[in-house]
This record gives C-alpha cells, sequence and structure tokens, in this order.
C-alpha cells in the first residue's frame, strides 16, 4: 500500500508504529548532504526536546517530519505512514507543526484558532458545531478566552504563542511538533508556555517533539533528548542517559552540574568552557 | 480590536446600498438627462419614450456594466494579489499585468489600425501573456513571494521598454489607444463587446470568493499553511491566474486603471478587519461601486468635455488614501506590515 492510489486511501493509524519515525532520511539543499542517513524514532506519549548547536539540522528535520521538504532518500513516517503517501490533509490531521515565530498575522486570536480547523472542512471554511465546540475547548485550555477578540499584532509575545498553541490544539492531531516555540518570550512567558505545552501531553496523551535552543527549558520540561550535530543524529534518550553520557558537554563544549537550591529544588547549571 | 458582526453588516448593507444608487445615477445623469422612471418603464417592460429608451440602451447602460464589471474584478485582483504576495503595495499592475496589457494593446494600435476591436482582445492576451511569464520565472524559483514581485517589477520594465519603442516609432499608435492607456470607458461601449470579459469576470468573482478562506490560511506563512494541509505553491499559483483573468478581462474593458486594485481592498479592510471572507465579497461591491461613481464624474464635472475616470480616481482616491493611512497609524488595512 505503498503508492498513491486514485482515491486517496484513509489511512489507518498503526498503533504499534512509533508516532513518528524517520528511516534513513538524506536529504541537502545544495550539493553538500545537509542530513546524512538520519534514522530515529519518537514514541507515542513522549516529550522530547531535538537540541544541537546552530545550523546542525534541527528545523531541517522537523521539515522532512511534515513533508515541507522531500528526502533524497529515506523517508519519514507518521504512525507508520509515509508523510508523502498521504494527501495533504490527512498528513495535517495527525501531525500539527508550530512554525517558528514570523511577523504575526493581522487576525483576530478566534479566527487563528479556527484556522487549526482547515483541515477538516472544504474551501469555504464554514464551521461546524464540532469544529466551534473544538476552537471553544483549545482556546479554553491555553487560557486566553479574555483574548479571543484581540488583534494577534496587539497582543505580548506570550500571549500570543499561547494562541498559535490553540490553533495547533484545535487541529486535533496526536503528535504535535514545535519548532523553537520560545523564541523572542522573556523568561516567565516560556515557562507559561512550557508548562502548557506539558499539559498537551500530560493531560490529552499527545507526543510532543520540540525543536529548541534554551537547554535550561530542554532539560526541565522533556523526558527524552535527541542531540543532533551537523546533520547526524549523536544521541538519543532519557535526559538521565544524556547527561551521563556527556553528548551536551561535547556538543555545545560546555559543563553541565547538578545544583539544589535551599529549599531543595535541583537544576542543570551549565558553564561554558 | 474587535470588528463586531453588527459592523459588517452595516457596512455590508451600506456598500450595497451605495452601489444602487450609484449605478442608478450614473444611469440617469449625462449630457441628455433621463428620469427614473424611464429606467423603471424600461427594466420594467412599461412605456418609454424612444429617444430615452435609445440613450439608455445604446449609450448609458453599457457603460455602467462596463464600470461595475471592470471595477470588481480590479477590486478582487487586488485583494487576492496583495494576499497571495503578503504585500500591502501589491495590485494587478504590480505583478506586470498592466504593462503586457499595454504593450499588447499599442502594438494591435500599430500594427492593424483600421481593426478597432483588436485592442480589446490584444489587452486580454497581454495581460495573460505576463501573467504567464511571471508565472514560469515564479516556478522556476518555487513560488517564492519575492520572487513573484521581483518578476513583476523586471517585466514592467521590459513591456514599458516596449510601450516606449512603438511611442517612438509610431506615435498614431498613442491616439488610438489614449484612453486606454490613462483607463476610463469609451461611450461607443456596446453590450457585445461585454459579453467576453463578463463570462471570465462573473465566475472569476465568485471562485475568489470560495476561496477567500485559502487567503486567510496564506497569511499565516508558507510553512504554518504547509502544516494546516494546505498545498501552498498550488493553492499560489491558482489564486494568481484567477487574478490574472481578472485583472486581463478587466483590463480589456477599462484599459489601464491600477489605482482600484490597490486602494478598495484597504478601504475595506480599514472598515470591516482583515478577514478576506468578507473583504473579498465586499471588495467586489465597493470596486465597482467606486468604479461607477467615478465614471459618472468624469462624464459630468467638465461637460462638454469628458475626462477619463483614470484621472478622476487619482484626484479623488489618491488624497483620500493619505487621509487613510494618516487616520490609522498603525497600519492601513490589517495587512502585515
Amino acid at each position: 500500500m505503498n503508492r498513491r492510489s486514485f482515491h486517496h486511501p484513509k489511512w489507518t493509524p498503526d498503533y504499534a508504529a512509533p508516532a513518528v519515525q524517520l528511516d534513513k532520511l538524506t536529504f541537502s539543499y545544495g550539493k553538500k548532504e545537509f542530513v546524512q542517513e538520519f534514522s530515529e524514532s519518537f514514541e507515542r506519549g513522549s516529550i522530547t526536546s531535538i537540541v544541537g548547536p546552530n545550523g546542525c539540522g534541527k528545523s531541517t528535520l522537523v521539515k522532512l517530519m511534515d513533508g515541507l521538504l522531500r528526502a533524497q532518500s529515506g523517508k519519514a513516517l507518521i504512525e507508520g505512514v509515509d508523510t508523502h503517501i498521504m494527501t495533504s490533509r490527512q498528513r495535517a490531521r495527525r501531525m500539527a507543526v508550530l512554525a517558528q515565530a514570523a511577523r504575526p498575522p493581522a487576525m483576530t486570536v478566534y479566527d487563528l484558532v479556527a484556522c487549526g480547523r482547515y483541515p477538516y472542512h472544504g474551501h469555504q471554511g464554514r464551521l461546524n458545531p464540532e469544529d466551534k465546540e473544538k476552537i471553544e475547548e483549545a482556546i479554553a485550555l491555553a487560557g486566553i478566552e479574555r483574548f479571543r477578540d484581540h488583534d494577534l499584532r496587539q497582543m505580548s509575545g506570550g500571549e500570543r504563542q499561547k494562541a498559535f498553541i490553540a490553533m495547533v490544539l484545535a487541529q486535533d492531531t496526536s503528535v504535535v511538533v514545535l519548532d523553537e516555540p520560545t523564541t523572542y518570550l522573556d523568561i516567565k512567558a516560556c515557562h507559561d508556555l512550557m508548562g502548557l505545552i506539558t499539559r498537551l501531553n500530560t493531560e490529552m496523551g499527545k507526543t510532543i517533539i520540540m525543536v529548541i535552543h534554551d537547554l535550561d527549558l530542554a532539560l526541565r520540561y522533556s523526558g527524552r533528548m535527541l542531540v543532533m550535530e551537523k546533520g547526524s543524529n549523536v544521541l538519543h534518550g532519557s535526559i538521565e542517559e544524556i547527561l551521563d553520557s556527556g553528548a551536551l558537554e561535547k556538543v555545545f563544549n560546555m559543563k553541565i552540574e547538578l545544583h539544589h537550591s535551599r529549599e531543595g529544588e535541583a537544576a542543570h547549571v551549565l558553564f561554558p568552557h | 480590536m474587535n470588528i463586531s458582526q453588527r459592523r459588517k453588516i452595516a457596512v455590508s448593507a451600506a456598500s450595497v446600498a451605495a452601489l444602487v444608487v450609484a449605478a442608478f445615477a450614473a444611469s440617469i445623469i449625462g449630457s441628455t438627462a433621463v428620469g427614473l422612471a424611464d429606467i423603471i418603464a424600461l427594466l420594467t417592460g412599461g412605456e418609454i419614450a424612444d429617444t430615452s429608451r435609445n440613450i439608455l440602451v445604446n449609450v448609458r447602460l453599457p457603460r455602467v456594466a462596463a464600470a461595475l464589471l471592470a471595477g470588481s474584478a480590479l477590486a478582487v485582483a487586488g485583494v487576492i494579489i496583495q494576499g497571495v504576495l503578503d504585500n500591502p503595495l501589491a495590485s494587478p499592475n504590480i505583478i506586470g499585468i498592466n504593462s503586457g496589457a499595454g504593450f499588447f494593446v499599442l502594438l494591435a494600435a500599430s500594427l492593424f489600425p483600421h481593426l478597432f476591436w483588436l485592442p480589446q482582445i490584444a489587452a486580454f492576451i497581454g495581460a495573460l501573456v505576463s501573467a504567464a511569464f511571471i508565472f514560469a520565472i515564479a516556478m522556476g524559483a518555487k513560488t517564492s513571494r519575492l520572487t513573484v514581485v521581483l518578476a513583476g517589477i523586471a517585466i514592467t520594465a521590459i513591456f514599458g521598454a516596449g510601450m516606449n519603442t512603438i511611442l517612438i516609432v509610431d506615435p498614431a499608435a498613442y491616439v488610438a489607444s489614449s484612453t486606454f492607456l490613462v483607463g476610463g470607458f469609451h461611450s461607443g461601449t456596446r453590450f457585445e463587446q461585454l459579453i467576453g470579459p463578463a463570462i471570465t469576470i462573473l465566475p472569476g468573482v465568485l471562485l475568489a470568493i470560495f476561496f477567500a478562506s485559502k487567503l486567510n490560511i496564506m497569511a499565516l506563512g508558507d510553512q504554518t499553511a504547509h502544516s494546516l494541509g494546505m498545498h501552498v505553491a498550488r493553492s499560489r499559483l491558482l489564486l494568481l491566474t484567477l487574478a490574472s483573468f481578472l485583472a486581463g478581462a478587466a483590463v480589456s474593458i477599462a484599459g489601464l486603471l491600477g489605482f482600484v486594485g490597490l486602494i478598495v481592498p484597504h478601504l475595506v479592510r480599514f472598515f470591516v478587519g482583515p478577514d478576506n471572507r468578507i473583504v473579498t465579497p465586499l471588495s467586489a461591491i465597493v470596486g465597482a461601486m467606486f468604479v461607477v461613481a467615478c465614471d459618472m464624474l468624469a462624464r459630468v464635472m467638465f461637460a462638454p468635455y469628458e475626462i477619463q475616470v483614470g484621472i478622476i480616481m487619482a484626484f479623488l482616491g489618491g488624497p483620500f488614501f493619505i487621509y487613510l493611512i494618516l487616520k490609522n497609524r498603525r497600519g492601513l488595512g490589517g495587512l502585515n506590515e
């Protein structure tokens, strides 16, 4: 069943398959191979942070996952089905991607969240009762009820990102991929947002994959970590495994130590070499 | 800022009313007065004097119809192009459609000056030829927004050079096409000439309204639109094709009217906000109304002389547009800036 047939089959998710599986993906922008034979799988219900130095291919990996880029060889599977076999709408009902923050669109919060229902309706964009229900749920979970009629361009970065999370929620997918969700946010807004993202996992069972720059946030909020360097997979494992391996120290060239505050709260402290 | 549903309905109702008033006024007012009763008689099959019937059927109504068609087509093309290119400065002329049409019209007027019907067809062909060039370039560069704008600027320069060459080699070509180049309507427009443009414009405007929610999704950026299940490159091509058919048909009856496509969408967004599902149909109405009203002024303001509607439009629309810019400093119309 891996040919694109004339009438698009309704792919039933393979519940035994990982949420996302990358199988020997090779991709290059020009002549030089940027991502080389990259294989990895992301288990259902996990929160995984993808970390690595600038330009190591993290965002490219996200674009390969959701089919925005086409790999020269290898494939990306969502719930066991090749990204490029599904129609765009079928794919959009399984995996939602929150792109890196760009210019905010001229739109109200409600209209933005309603865009999350696009994969479910036709060209006209009429919302049916189910759509409206999903939109309300998403707005409530993101805690942005009071901003519902606000223009996105006039909101703080943190509130705006929550509105985008609500859009992704309204998309009602089992996998959520976030590309640098905390860029440009102040520290309080970062933690608020990561708290919300964690809830998508704990309360709704969504698989979360996020590209993240801030190692402190990654260590605090994710269960697993994928360390990348120069388009290759260095190590993928639980936070403990990653810390024990010393992979982060090597890739980022820094020292990481666990410290406890007087109240007994633990945090990892990063020291540049 | 929330634009309430009530406000949207009020603005829509006011626009429709203004359109009806403008269309009736433009049919009545002119060098020979025709009464409102005459129009009603004509429409309902009542009694009407032969002179009045003659003026309405052969002079006024075709011209009003031409203005309605061109106005709605240009305004809707403007909404699409501004949305697809995510550029508030965009309008049909920026993607090179006007200059392509202009070049072909001058070429037709120069090579076949006795074929009076040719320029209209040439305009339509020219608009589509330049659109095809832009698509070819944009496809080669994977239809990014900036490439379309840059390709449009290049096409405009090339056809502009072609137009200037023809005007120097054959100045008489200008005389045959002066109204076209400024933008305006002929008193001699006949209903038969409008059939082709009408069967392009009416379904085109309906399709644009049908696809308006795609424009909203595109405003989120390519990656997000893709993630939501939209075929971004395909949708962009589809919408730009639609816009060039609309603009091409409009240019073939109204000449190089550039301003409508730029200001009407902004004007509409100023009142009802950025949601394209309402901006698109409302721009069709307001564009039609604006062009009909301006054309009426163009006929009567300096009577017995008639000036081209493009001139009136620039005189009235320009200052009004500046007023809107100053009044709404956050940025006009709700497109991203």
